[in-house]
């Protein structure tokens, strides 16, 4: 692939973990890369103009491509350029790399989120959801360096994005320690690990703004 | 070496009409197996403990979850002159987009056709036509989706047109009306054995509501 012509834009958010994972993926394999970082809830001209169905961060500009949907965007990120690649090779890998992904962003997400802050059956019944499905991955990550095995893989990126650099920060403003050392040996390991990945540490959202944005979200979700 | 392939299903899911679909493309021999979905069998427990749904794709042992995924796995796994996904990345994301708009969108507001009452009826209705019309928009003068060939994003959305005699039904309207171009692309796709041999009877769909609103506890 010439770099000569190649043009490559992001539109983002800096508390996303959907746009910050991209940005891991771009860092990891080396591509140069224009960040747009959206204001939201003000969203640009721009943003409505390449995502008018979602009207979402992440965007992805390749040329005259446009991508949209982060993990298809990690996955085409993959295919294009293949420096470290983030996918496994394997039919069966890959589809369980798939299956955990939506697992986190669906699954995860909703019981650590949405469920959680409005905790209609009670705070410790929310927590101890959230927990059963923690637990899953946990048993996935047992006895790796990371989810995509000995290097960091695409799995890593949306359960790092989603999970330590945003859904912890929720946690901690409500107080909740929702993956003790106790009980989840293997998840902690793994989060020290990928924080010491150089693609990784650029790409996290300073805690105290972060902790201070998902505890006011939180704050908007219970009133509703 | 033997290829086992089981077909954990129930017959009137769109989600595991896909994955029937994809496997006859394919002229894949798999064992199909009825779940009951309200008393779960124990190897649909053991192959789905995260979600305990089908469809679950078993693959010589080995579980594949999740309707999207399955297809992809087949396509990969039985590579054949006619792929279900294009091989170029930037047309393979958008066929994976509009898998995924399917799946986002379809189900949620149809299901509010035939299982709700009322404003959230309407809003479902209202929702539903608005998305297959962009549907429509998005299948323009082609032939399929993703254009001569059939394939993925067809696999995706072909399911629910077995239930389509049920929506109208339920929320009194016509489809056809609304959507004539997505009506003529449904009839295309069902003229495909691997399509003909997967979807369940409209009729057999229509008669089967009633008995599952009950099931679910719906009035």
């Amino acid at each position: 692939m010439t770099e000569k012509e190649e043009s490559v834009k992001l539109l983002g958010f800096w508390a996303s973990p959907f746009s910050r994972r991209v940005e891991m993926a771009l860092k990891l394999k080396g591509v140069p890369y224009e960040y747009l970082e959206e204001d939201l809830p003000n969203k640009t001209p721009l943003l409505l103009e390449l995502n008018p169905l979602h009207k979402k961060v992440p965007v992805l500009v390749h040329n005259d491509k446009i991508l949209l949907e982060s993990h298809l965007i990690l996955e085409y990120i993959d295919q294009i350029w293949k420096k470290n690649p983030i996918l496994p090779q394997d039919p069966y890998e890959k589809a369980m790399a798939r299956f955990w992904a939506k697992f986190i962003d669906e699954q995860i997400l909703t019981l650590g989120f949405r469920s959680l802050v409005k905790a209609e059956k009670g705070r410790e019944v929310a927590i101890e959801e959230t927990r059963e499905m923690l637990m899953f991955l946990e048993k996935e990550v047992t006895g790796k360096d990371f989810f995509g095995g000995k290097t960091i893989g695409f799995l890593d990126m949306i359960a790092g994005s989603m999970i330590p650099f945003c859904l912890a920060r929720l946690w901690e403003g409500m107080g909740i320690d929702m993956i003790p050392g106790e009980k989840f040996p293997e998840l902690n390991r793994w989060i020290k690990t990928l924080e010491e990945v150089e693609a990784v540490r650029g790409c996290i959202p300073p805690r105290d703004k972060q902790i201070e944005r998902m505890t006011k979200i939180a704050e908007t979700i219970r009133s509703a | 070496m033997a290829e086992e392939v089981i077909l954990l299903d129930f017959w009137p899911s769109m989600f595991g009409m896909r994955t029937r679909i994809a496997l006859e493309e394919k002229n894949v021999k798999f064992d199909y197996r009825e779940q009951d979905l309200w008393n779960k069998s124990p190897i649909l427990l053991e192959m789905n403990p995260v979600h305990k749904k089908i469809p679950v794709l078993i693959h010589n042992g080995k579980p594949v979850c999740e309707s999207l995924i399955q297809m992809e796995y087949i396509d990969e796994v039985w590579p054949s002159k006619t792929p279900l996904l294009p091989s170029d990345p930037y047309q393979r994301a958008q066929a994976k987009f509009w898998g995924d708009f399917i799946d986002k969108k379809v189900y949620g507001s149809a299901r509010l056709i035939w299982g709700a009452k009322g404003e959230e009826h309407e809003a479902g209705k209202k929702e539903f036509i608005e998305i297959l019309k962009t549907l429509e928009s998005e299948l323009g003068d082609k032939t399929y989706f993703g254009g001569e060939t059939f394939g993925y994003v067809d696999i995706a959305l072909i399911g629910f047109y077995s239930w389509f005699e049920a929506y109208e039904k339920f929320g009194n309207f016509s489809i056809e009306a609304e959507c004539p171009k997505l009506i003529a692309w449904a009839k295309r796709c069902v003229k495909r054995e691997s399509v003909a041999k997967s979807l369940p009877g409209s009729e057999k769909i229509t008669k089967f509501v009633p008995e599952l609103k009950e099931k679910l506890g719906i009035e």
